[in-house]
């Protein structure tokens, strides 16, 4: 059910509305079901650990679903993203299908990796997902790595590297941006500032004068994002990804954003203030986005309802998957470390 | 130690014309002729293009292949791990150069994290063909923090192979082979070593990973070794022929995946066994040894499995010192003189 994605910005055009300036009636779709697809997924991932059908952690995206869905939106197929231990956004943004990831959460030998990884580690290279990654700031080699290779190969990919405000302290952070400035490789770094790391708030683990200003000592261009908004982190994306595969080098983007749940499934997140937590709720990247285009005209309740509807029986089905799928056998267990050993 | 018998060894071949090369140019020919044969393979780390290596092993190889296939690092060893997974799972072949051991551990998430972990977590379905090189090893006066044998670090982790040559003729056929393994391979180059010549012949040829090689037949003692303390046994092996002591001397050559059973198979034959290594004795790679030939072995044994390492201390500086801190040729001797008293 996951509905195609339009072609992406930056091949070609997509044939945005003139008056409204919203893209196009199929990337609108694309994007609403998109991100109901991230939180109806989640919220039944929740359900289902509650109910102890799963084990383990869930850091959950919901919040944040116009970040990933926006940067999403604005690549290819063969592009290439890393995601974080707060993944599950990013694999669905990027094509993931919801019965091979919850099957993967319930550790079912049906899952994306036959129940190994579960919901921090979930990869799919044929849809250009690297992986997920249970290390905080882990991801940024990897992606760095990745854009090195597509220059190397010359195969016109751009990758996509998220990362939180967490990992902007990081060795990494610096290590990658600073080798993918120096190659002008193709590579697109996207803070997404969920405000949190864990239960430390960004103000108590960043200092100077905010994340994005770090691009300027590597000479990138550091782009604030509204990360609740779907239209500017795509826009904005579009733009850092044009750039990069024109072979003019990497930027950064920050995605200034909330997380709407604790750390974990297991966090009620009381360390925060609840003013703070009215004032980001009332800008939910979901309700916004309804709330933009149907005061535009450019989608109407029923298709956003159709689109509900539709996410829902996709998400009840996946839930269905993941329930009656084995476990994975015990002789899988050695099964894939190496190649040939 | 003679180079031919090796080859003769490793691969049951009449043993050819001799071309002594050094260590450190049998690595640069490996890495040379995969780069020619595969155009996904590179090569990137610290001080590797304009410098040549800071041994000299890829030397030559910017000018012939250009900046894009050898590239120089800044000092990030994170960056440098971790890339050679992005790098690899996309289609790429990196050969990767630390420089030194010791400055891995700078990049030991991107290592023991995400590469080594990478396909097992994914499903099994990614390839990751990367080399990890490093120097290591003491012996030349470049003190703690440029002179450990941290192998034992990496064999403990699943997900990782790890290679330690002993002369000029393994290193090249072991190195080709890891380049063309799609999977994670350390390859540790003990820095004594890269000047020592070793007979190797032109054109192709491999040395596979996962195979030990009997590099003296003996039938008194068996030593069990690996990387420089191989030459060290087989001069003490010399020694002790003249005391009437027949010495077998076992290169393991890959220390993942472990080849055991020729180790097993001189055992049932010489009923004694010492294991040395450079690396400290305690929690060493020789302790696993050590437990597999008693586990295989321990009706044929007349004495325990003996072990020599270095102590239980940084390298020192000082030249009698660090000399005294891990296993000679007269120590190994000596070790081999007490197994044959059961001491």
């Amino acid at each position: 059910m996951a509905a195609r994605k339009p072609k992406a910005a930056g091949k070609k055009a997509r044939g945005a509305s003139k008056k409204s300036k919203l893209p196009g009636k199929e990337m609108l779709e694309w994007m609403y079901r998109t991100m109901v697809r991230i939180r109806r997924f989640e919220e039944a991932a929740d359900r289902a650990f509650q109910a102890a059908r799963m084990r383990g952690a869930l850091h959950f995206y919901i919040g944040e679903e116009a970040s990933g869905t926006g940067v999403c939106a604005a690549l290819t197929d063969s592009d290439y993203i890393t995601s974080t231990h707060r993944g599950h956004g990013h694999c669905i943004a990027k094509g993931g299908r919801l019965d091979l990831m919850m099957a993967e959460l319930f550790g079912k030998a049906t899952g994306y990796c036959g129940g190994k990884g579960g919901s921090m580690h979930i990869a799919d290279l044929d849809l250009g997902n690297l992986g997920a990654n249970g290390i905080v700031g882990g991801g940024l080699p990897i992606a760095t790595g990745a854009a090195l290779g597509s220059k190397l190969r010359d195969d016109d990919n751009v990758t996509v590297c998220f990362f939180g405000d967490g990992a902007a302290p990081n060795g990494t952070f610096h290590e990658s941006i600073n080798f993918g400035a120096l190659h002008d490789l193709p590579i697109v770094y996207v803070c997404e500032n969920n405000q949190w790391g864990m239960g430390t708030h960004v103000s108590d683990t960043n200092a100077g004068p905010g994340i994005v200003t770090r691009a300027d000592s590597y000479g990138i261009p550091g782009v604030m994002v509204d990360g609740n908004d779907v239209f500017d982190v795509f826009a904005k994306t579009t733009a850092a990804v044009k750039r990069a595969r024109a072979g003019k080098g990497p930027s950064l983007l920050v995605c200034e954003t909330y997380r709407h749940r604790g750390h974990t499934v297991h966090d009620q997140a009381a360390y925060r203030d609840q003013a703070d937590v009215d004032e980001w709720m009332a800008r939910d990247p979901i309700e916004r986005f309804r709330k933009t285009v149907t005061t535009a005209k450019a989608m109407s309740k029923k298709k956003l309802e159709a689109i509900d509807a539709e996410v829902l029986q996709e998400v009840e089905a996946a839930v269905e998957f993941a329930a009656s799928s084995p476990f994975p056998q015990l002789d899988t267990l050695l099964q894939g470390v190496y190649t040939d050993v | 130690m003679d180079a031919t018998k090796a080859r003769t060894a490793a691969n049951g071949e009449t043993p050819v014309e001799q071309r002594l090369i050094f260590f450190n140019q049998a690595l640069r020919e490996a890495i040379d002729e995969e780069m020619t044969r595969d155009p996904t393979v590179f090569v990137y780390g610290e001080e590797v293009g304009v410098w040549g290596g800071s041994y000299n092993v890829t030397q030559g190889l910017l000018d012939k292949y250009g900046p894009l296939r050898v590239i120089d690092t800044p000092i990030s060893e994170a960056l440098i791990g971790g890339a050679a997974v992005g790098a690899s799972i996309t289609g790429s072949r990196p050969v990767v150069d630390f420089m030194y051991q010791d400055f891995m551990g700078i990049a030991m998430d991107q290592i023991v994290n995400q590469a080594a972990k990478n396909r097992y977590m994914f499903g099994g379905k990614n390839a990751l063909p990367i080399v990890y090189r490093a120097a290591f090893g003491a012996g030349i006066g470049n003190a703690a923090q440029h002179t450990q044998s941290l192998e034992a670090w990496f064999t403990h982790v699943p997900g990782l192979k790890v290679v330690a040559p002993s002369n000029a003729y393994d290193a090249k056929g072991l190195l080709k082979s890891a380049i063309r393994d799609d999977n994670v391979v350390l390859f540790f180059e003990h820095k004594a070593l890269y000047r020592e010549r070793g007979d190797v012949p032109e054109g192709e040829y491999l040395v596979p990973l996962g195979v030990s090689d009997v590099k003296r037949a003996g039938a008194n003692a068996t030593i069990v070794s690996y990387a420089r303390q191989v030459q060290f046994a087989l001069q003490a092996a010399e020694q002790l022929a003249s005391e009437g002591i027949d010495v077998e001397v076992i290169d393991l050559r890959t220390l993942y995946p472990l080849d055991i059973d020729p180790v097993i198979e001189s055992v049932k034959k010489t009923n004694r066994a010492l294991v040395v290594h450079e690396a400290v004795r305690f929690g060493g790679f020789g302790g696993e040894v050590a437990a597999q030939i008693q586990e295989l072995g321990f009706d044929y044994l007349d004495a325990p499995v003996k072990r020599l390492g270095a102590v239980h201390a940084p390298v020192p500086f000082a030249e009698p010192l660090e000399m005294a801190s891990f296993p000679s040729v007269e120590s190994i001797a000596q070790g081999v003189r007490e197994l044959m008293q059961g001491i």
